[in-house]
């Protein structure tokens, strides 16, 4: 079966959920992902979301964070500081997947501005709940396309703190959560190297070279010892993602969240 | 006690140029009616409050009715950008905007320290983030009995907060039900507040079960019955989110004059309910 790269990296990201996991998830590729785990490996997977459904199992994807179909699908629904007081800062979650218009190597993350704070070039949405789901969560995973403008150099703004600008801060901080422990690409998976906390390349998605990770990253990319392929997508995962797309599709009147 | 007034004499009446106002609703219920009357009365110079600005803050500063934003998620939800915050950060069109800019978590203790009848909410929060220097009132206290370092902000205290809700009963008691985001601690941290509603009914008592949120009539100024009022937001168990307009609104609201030639059309020239 042939699947574009998002599928692909759809696919990725969801594999890495467990049946034991408690899931913080945001809009469009975390949600499809999280999503997809859950109609497939992990049926009993927990997904919360920011709005405040606990254990929400939504047929079709949100557009927003507070679609009525996440609370319709939900055990219970709270109130939005119960959410981040009690279940998000009480360490009730385990992973929390996060996106955002800049990563660094350390997987540090801006969503806030490109260009100066005071006169951005682009204002951007801002941090929501990232801020404190990047060190109340047990662990973060991260889900972004793959080029030189977001995978940077240097963030312009660092909303969410990742392992810090030189992998050393969220340590010294005294940060207890795990922090950046997955980056899912459309191109490939990278997670952080046990000691300096720079993400590596652990698997290259079929068909994509090492050059083109190289070339797409706007750092000097580092590869760890010894690099797999990434597992391609299977015809049930496919079909799973296709179905769920297309109900949402239909549900919206316009593709969300791919 | 709360009253019952028509939406243009509550906002006449408790809202004024230079104010500090929340207008919430996580998503669901958002008071987009009331919004519009702001617009049509030009109050001015307000400090407009909300964790996700949404369609209604793109349209009041697009207005020019704001002069600060306290915010910590400024986007069209599942869309894209605001365009007219955008351009108001950007390019200080119609006019400059001052930011408060903050996390959700921090918004949600702000709030809710405010309704405690607190001066400020201490959390476990903004460690490693920039927004600690960009935004002065983002500070740090130690915890008194363990020396841990925790993020302090100020209470939320709006001078009127404005909320949509599906039912008041004839006492002037208010049911929210659904997600309920952030709109009780709004409302009891405010000076002064206002609901609109879908339908007035007997009694909430019965129709929310014992532990739906209530707001007593006696922590509410003005209800205003405007069905429809959380439009093209969404009411649960009356009406859906109007998805094809959220999208609809990035083509509207990119372009200056397109943005006011809706405006006039659908806000100024619409008859106040």
């Amino acid at each position: 079966m042939t699947y574009s790269s998002s599928e692909m990296m759809t696919v990725a990201a969801a594999r890495a959920l467990g049946n034991d996991d408690v899931c913080f998830v945001g809009i469009g590729l975390p949600s499809a992902a999280c999503n997809l785990a859950r109609l497939t490996h992990a049926p009993s997977l927990t997904l919360v979301y920011e709005s405040g459904t606990l254990e929400t199992k939504p047929t079709v994807l949100p557009l927003s964070i507070g679609d009525g179909e996440l609370c319709e699908t939900a055990l219970t629904t709270v109130s939005v500081p119960e959410m981040f007081q009690y279940w998000l800062q009480g360490g009730r979650i385990t992973v929390g997947f996060l996106g955002g218009a800049q990563v660094d190597r350390f997987g540090n993350l801006n969503s806030t501005v490109i260009g100066s704070y005071a006169k951005p070039k682009v204002r951007l949405p801002g941090s929501g709940g990232a801020t404190e789901i990047a060190t109340g969560c047990q662990r973060v995973y991260i889900v972004m396309r793959h080029n030189p403008r977001t995978f940077v150099h240097a963030l312009d703004f660092l909303t969410s703190l990742g392992h810090g600008r030189t992998g050393r801060e969220r340590r010294a901080l005294g940060v207890r959560t795990e922090g950046p422990a997955l980056l899912v690409s459309d191109l490939c998976t990278m997670r952080p190297h046990e000691d300096t906390k720079e993400f590596e390349v652990v698997s290259l998605h079929p068909g994509v070279t090492a050059d083109q990770v190289r070339s797409q990253t706007g750092w000097p990319v580092t590869f760890a010892a010894s690099v797999t392929e990434t597992p391609a997508p299977t015809a049930r995962e496919l079909e799973v993602l296709r179905d769920l797309n297309a109900r949402t599709a239909a549900a919206h009147g316009a593709v969300v969240g791919e | 006690m709360s009253e019952f007034l028509s939406l243009p004499d509550a906002v006449a009446r408790l809202v004024r140029p230079g104010a500090v106002v929340a207008l919430e609703g996580f998503t669901h219920l958002i008071p987009f009616a009331a919004g519009h009357e702001i617009i049509r009365q030009n109050l001015t110079d307000l400090t407009l409050v909300r964790m996700t600005p949404d369609l209604i803050y793109d349209q009041l500063i697009g207005c020019g009715c704001a002069r600060k934003l306290i915010f910590s998620w400024g986007g069209n939800p599942g869309v894209g950008s605001l365009h007219r915050l955008r351009d108001a950060v950007e390019r200080g069109w119609p006019r400059p905007l001052e930011l408060e800019e903050h996390s959700h978590s921090a918004m949600a203790h702000a709030y809710a320290a405010g309704a405690a009848g607190m001066p400020s909410a201490f959390f476990r929060g903004y460690v490693g983030s920039e927004l600690t220097s960009v935004n002065p009132n983002i500070r740090t206290v130690p915890c008194p009995f363990t020396g841990e370092s925790l993020a302090a902000v100020p209470a939320l205290r709006p001078d009127v907060t404005i909320v949509h809700a599906q039912k008041a009963d004839k006492a002037g008691n208010v049911l929210i039900e659904g997600i309920i985001g952030v709109q009780k601690e709004a409302v009891l941290a405010a000076k002064a507040s206002i609901v609109t509603v879908e339908e007035v009914v007997e009694t909430v008592a019965v129709a929310g079960g014992q532990n739906a949120v209530v707001l007593p009539s006696w922590t509410v100024d003005a209800i205003a019955v405007v069905p429809g009022g959380a439009k093209p937001s969404y009411a649960h168990g009356y009406y859906s989110r109007d998805n094809a307009f959220y999208l609809a609104w990035d083509v509207i609201a990119r372009d200056r004059q397109t943005f006011r030639a809706w405006i006039d059309e659908h806000v100024r020239s619409a008859v106040p309910s």
